[in-house]
């Protein structure tokens, strides 16, 4: 039940993605338009760049996050899905999760891709790209648990706008924190496993818990 | 019924609340100001100068009691949201929200005498510093879970979506509070305990514990102040609050 329930969903949010492929773009293009600009203001100079690079990727990457976020359970909520979601036989968490899982798929999977395309443009040491990749690959999916229940919070608001930017940022700075310091940690030959390692822990820990509180914000917005 | 349960169980109701805290939040503020006069006067006229800081320690009189509080009403908050979720009792939901306005303000407090003495001290107002940085986050948590509450129309609605924000935010508490120990950091470490002996000359404790049990009395006050405005905010239609508002004969 629950994974054919899983599996309805999946192929539901792809097509629907499928049909407005321009806008699965956005994401990836916001990140861009991000580094390229961070890049213009620190002047150009490669070596000024490489000391920012992991810094700013982590930034452009958790950016174009935020701004993806409201459209989490927007849609649902306006045509009244997210109803049946509470009523279907199937535990609401779960499809939160899934529905968490397609939305890091088609937002972040593309900016991972992406990334060493992005650090060739900051001129990030190629040692440094490992540990950047695998800090965003744990980061991100955390940072999508973590914006779910802050979306689900602010799912009941015709227009969340700056309020969900300021609910979710404290919930990131961790995050943040961890993932950069991993690779700068990593580019002043110190080991960047510890860091990686808490950012691990708190991915396993959020898939547990994050899905209960975003299902029971869901429940408080539609009570 | 046991007299203490039956008391508790009176207290939820918003007309009992109301004679109360209308009873017990001046006593709260008042005793509160005595008990954070004796600890300022202490602080600022009796306890020796530090040897190494000079006069300018004395600033820690305020900031960890604030420091302190700000934290407790972050927890208490989250306290009573729990509570409003699981038991759906109404009073909770309104003391979680008044917890929020003055736990920030306690927060502002802190990372503003911090600084201040910062300054002198550390030759710096501000460091990114693990302490510094948790407590600014605490900050925009208390700013957030403000924020959630004004931004939803339903009054119960809103009061339990920012306590279930309130309720994830508390993983940051012992972040905070262990910020000193996990990381190398220009804070320094805990010098006051509760249980066990304080790193600090005795003779500067019985100020510092009068400002702590001062902000807490005056802690319960605001919250008691503030809730009872909202109690009497939400219960506006009903008879007892416009045989309240009617001149007495």
């Amino acid at each position: 039940m629950i994974w054919s329930a899983a599996k309805a969903l999946m192929i539901r949010d792809l097509s629907l993605l499928w049909r407005r492929r321009g806008d699965a773009l956005q994401p990836a293009l916001f990140a861009l338009l991000v580094v390229v600009l961070f890049a213009l203001a620190l002047g150009g100079e490669a070596q000024a760049l490489a000391k920012v690079a992991a810094a700013v990727l982590w930034l452009a990457v958790l950016l174009a996050g935020l701004l993806a976020l409201d459209t989490l359970f927007r849609g649902d909520a306006d045509d009244g899905s997210l109803e049946q979601w509470l009523l279907a036989p199937v535990p609401l968490s779960w499809l939160v999760l899934v529905r968490t899982f397609m939305h890091w798929a088609t937002t972040a999977l593309p900016l991972l891709v992406a990334t060493p395309f992005l650090a060739e443009l900051l001129h990030l040491p190629h040692e440094q790209l490992p540990v950047l990749l695998a800090s965003l690959a744990l980061g991100t999916p955390l940072l999508s648990l973590l914006g779910a229940v802050v979306a689900a919070l602010t799912v009941g608001m015709r227009r969340s706008g700056i309020l969900i930017a300021l609910l979710a940022l404290p919930l990131y700075v961790p995050i943040l924190v961890f993932g950069a310091g991993s690779v700068a940690a990593a580019g002043q030959g110190l080991d960047p496993v510890g860091a990686l390692l808490l950012l691990g822990a708190g991915l396993v820990l959020a898939l547990v818990l994050a899905p209960l509180a975003a299902a029971a914000a869901i429940r408080i917005a539609l009570d | 019924m046991h007299p203490v349960v039956r008391w508790f169980h009176q207290l939820g109701s918003p007309p009992y609340f109301e004679r109360f805290a209308a009873r017990w939040a001046p006593i709260a503020y008042i005793a509160g100001l005595l008990v954070m006069a004796y600890g300022l006067y202490g602080a600022l006229f009796v306890v020796p100068a530090d040897y190494q800081q000079g006069d300018s320690f004395r600033i820690l009189y305020i900031h960890v009691p604030s420091a302190w509080m700000s934290m407790a009403a972050f927890a208490l908050m989250a306290l009573y949201a729990a509570i409003a979720l699981i038991w759906r009792i109404k009073l909770c939901e309104i003391l979680a929200m008044a917890c929020a306005p003055v736990g920030a303000a306690f927060t502002l407090i802190t990372l503003a005498t911090g600084s201040i003495w910062g300054k002198p001290m550390w030759g710096t107002w501000w460091d990114w510093d693990p302490r510094l940085t948790t407590e600014l986050i605490l900050l925009f948590l208390y700013l957030g879970v403000i924020g959630l509450y004004n931004a939803i129309d339903d009054r119960r609605n809103a009061s339990r979506a920012a306590g279930l924000l309130a309720i994830v935010g508390v993983a940051l508490l012992p972040v905070i509070h262990y910020s000193v120990t996990w990381w190398n950091s220009l804070h320094q470490g805990q010098t006051i305990s509760l249980f066990g002996t304080s790193h600090m000359d005795p003779s500067m404790l019985p100020p510092l514990w009068a400002m702590v049990i001062g902000t807490h009395l005056w802690f319960v006050g605001s919250l008691l102040a503030r809730a009872r405005a909202d109690n009497l905010r939400r219960e506006s239609g009903k008879d007892w609050v416009a045989r309240l508002a009617e001149p007495r004969a």
